[in-house]
């Protein structure tokens, strides 16, 4: 896939993952395991996020998130259906 | 009364211009006061009114209710497939992943998706965000903060019945818990109702104990094994020696038999270096030191009885009351006595007179803490009566530094574990004193008023930052200290050395001096008896009498105890 490639293709990136809405893995380039850890728990927290937005003004709606950590970074873009992953080390 | 001003003008003259014109003041009408209107009234006390212009507020104070919360872990596996693909079968995956990969809704967002976060990629990369912009400033020299103490948990007795934390041990492995020994030490005021337990605590929990001990005497002291975290070692109330394995439950592993165990409460119990990693020993107010095996409880392995004339008399004894080892110097060590004199020991001597290598007198009371400074191991700490003491091995006359005397008695004492010159003492009016003795040697470099009630045991964690210390209704208080207190400073153990040295000098040359005085007075009082020996047989007053029979008093008891410090009160009181 263009996208996929592009993205893999940028310095840092360390793994991708497609997640449709009820956690599954579409597309991955890490292992098994931590694939099903990243997709249970971000899907969580994605949700969580989203009905955060949505309580404080029922207008609004998450677009993006960024969760910045010691180690690295891990944005993930949600959409109606479909999450992308993307976790980053960007000192690399 | 009616005040009525007539006004006329003509009807003609009405319309025309008025004509203006100045004139006095004219009075009209004057009232008087008349003070017989005044007997009507009644005259109202002055009142005070405050007025102000702002809102009512008021103050509320609210306490939530304690949210007990318990952590665990959740185990994540996969779900959320399509009841038609099993999650194990690789086929069936593959295909439903590829069917999705085709998907209309999928090919359209995820090209939107891929460029929103492109962006954010690119983003990162432009700056390093992980730099560290501030790594040289950071040795910069830090404000002195004045020190200071925060109190972080309390633990108290779950019981009715509230006794005396008599002893404290870190968990070995960083600390996180905390065992206590709870006991009532005071003469038969032990109820029937009294609980036995002693309570193990984790740091984070104050709510419950983590652990419950349950021996058959109430518990005096305990020693977590420092090898084997699980293993702990207690000296109870009737003498006997008890071994825990946690992991075993709440009841003891093994305890000892009364006929071998101590005949008095086991004051303190410490476990030994040793090649096989189960020896402890104990001591007893009934003056004896007790090595033990802990695989095999049912007797003890070695005895020392404290006994001063090197005899092994039990009936003259010195009742022990603190022990310690240090695991550097593993033959020797040092026992504190009710009597107020610590007595240094070596392990490895053949014979029992060999095996009690010195005295230390200096307390008026017992020796209720005694500790080595773990940086410089020839100096220890001894706190009893109203003071604490500072000795050096070498001196045995008396303590090289001591602090003045307090306003009550002290009960514990500990060196900091980081800090060479940093000590802690608890006292009986429930205040924790930090001694900086670099800093200021008079006075407590700290002094903090822990709770209303006497604080018996004190514990310090091996970082150095935590204090524990127990107090007399059996709250256990976890103090964090600031870093100032637990930090070294630069160059601190030269400076402590060279003060310990020079005090221990001071020591030395006021002993030489001591000793010399009383080789003059001897020879004096040997020259004057050769002279005086005729005169003195006829006339015997009875100031002469009492004299001689207390110096022939003094001089009998020494011939039995072999002291040198009280050779100086016989000396000074034979004069």
């Amino acid at each position: 896939m263009l996208t996929h490639s592009r993205i893999q293709g940028q310095k840092g990136v360390q793994g991708i993952i497609i997640v449709n809405s009820e956690g599954i893995p579409i597309k991955t380039t890490l292992d098994n395991s931590s694939t099903v850890q990243y997709a249970g728990l971000i899907h969580q927290l994605v949700m969580k996020a989203r009905s955060t937005v949505r309580d404080i003004d029922p207008q609004n709606d998450l677009t993006f998130m960024r969760v910045r950590s010691k180690k690295n970074e891990i944005m993930i873009a949600p959409d109606k259906d479909y999450f992308l992953i993307v976790i980053q080390n960007p000192s690399d | 009364m009616e005040i009525v001003h007539v006004y006329t003008k003509l009807r003609g003259e009405f319309g025309r211009q008025s004509l203006f014109s100045d004139r006095p003041a004219e009075l009209l009408v004057d009232l008087h006061p008349d003070p017989s209107l005044g007997l009507h009234l009644i005259q109202k006390s002055p009142r005070d009114q405050a007025v102000q212009a702002s809102r009512d507020k008021s103050e509320h104070q609210v306490n939530t209710e304690r949210f007990e919360s318990d952590s665990c872990g959740i185990n994540h596996e996969e779900g959320g497939w399509p009841k038609d693909v099993n999650p194990q079968e690789m086929e069936q995956t593959i295909r439903f992943r590829k069917k999705v990969e085709k998907d209309e809704s999928y090919l359209n967002s995820i090209p939107q998706l891929g460029s929103v976060m492109e962006h954010c990629i690119r983003e990162n990369r432009a700056v390093d965000i992980y730099q560290d912009h501030f790594e040289a400033e950071e040795e910069a020299a830090q404000t002195p903060e004045p020190p200071s103490a925060k109190t972080i948990n309390v633990f108290r007795d779950p019981n009715e019945v509230k006794r005396t934390i008599s002893g404290l041990s870190w968990h070995p492995d960083g600390g996180r818990k905390l065992a206590a020994a709870y006991s009532c030490l005071e003469f038969q005021r032990t109820s029937r109702d009294m609980s036995l337990d002693s309570y193990i605590w984790d740091v984070e929990n104050p709510n419950r104990p983590e652990m419950a001990l349950k021996p058959v005497s109430a518990l005096i002291c305990l020693d977590y094994n420092p090898k084997d975290p699980h293993t702990l070692v207690g000296g109870s109330y009737n003498g006997q020696i008890v071994y825990w394995d946690t992991r075993r439950g709440s009841r003891p592993v093994e305890f000892s038999s009364v006929e071998q165990s101590h005949r008095d409460p086991v004051y303190k119990i410490i476990w030994l270096q040793s090649k096989t990693g189960t020896d402890v020993f104990s001591a007893s107010t009934d003056g004896q030191v007790l090595w033990w095996d802990v695989r095999k409880l049912s007797e003890p392995t070695d005895c020392l009885v404290l006994d001063p004339g090197k005899e092994g008399n039990l009936d003259r004894a010195l009742g022990a009351v603190s022990l310690e080892f240090e695991p550097t110097m593993p033959t020797k060590f040092l026992v504190g006595t009710e009597q107020g004199v610590v007595v240094s020991c070596n392990r490895k001597a053949k014979t029992a007179a060999e095996k009690m290598v010195c005295t230390y007198d200096g307390h008026h009371g017992p020796v209720y803490a005694l500790q080595r400074n773990p940086f410089f191991p020839k100096n220890f700490l001894t706190v009893g009566d109203w003071t604490a003491r500072i000795w050096s091995e070498d001196v045995k006359e008396s303590s090289i530094m001591w602090t003045r005397y307090q306003m009550s008695y002290l009960m514990d004492a500990c060196w900091s574990p980081t800090r060479p010159s940093v000590f802690f003492t608890v006292k009986m009016d429930g205040v924790l004193d930090v001694w900086d003795i670099l800093f200021k040697q008079n006075d407590p470099t700290l002094s903090l008023k822990v709770c209303n009630e006497a604080l018996y045991s004190l514990r310090l964690q091996d970082n150095g930052r935590l204090v524990a210390c127990g107090s007399q209704q059996g709250g256990a208080t976890l103090l964090e200290i600031c870093p100032g207190l637990w930090t070294q400073q630069k160059n601190e153990k030269s400076l402590l050395a060279a003060m310990l040295e020079r005090e221990t000098k001071r020591e030395k040359i006021l002993e030489t001096r001591q000793r010399e005085e009383r080789l003059r007075e001897r020879s004096r009082s040997e020259q004057s008896r050769e002279g005086e020996g005729g005169k003195d047989e006829g006339e015997d007053s009875p100031h002469q009498l009492l004299l001689s029979a207390q110096t022939h008093f003094y001089s009998t008891v020494d011939s039995q105890q072999g002291w040198s410090p009280s050779e100086v009160k016989n000396e000074a009181r034979g004069e």
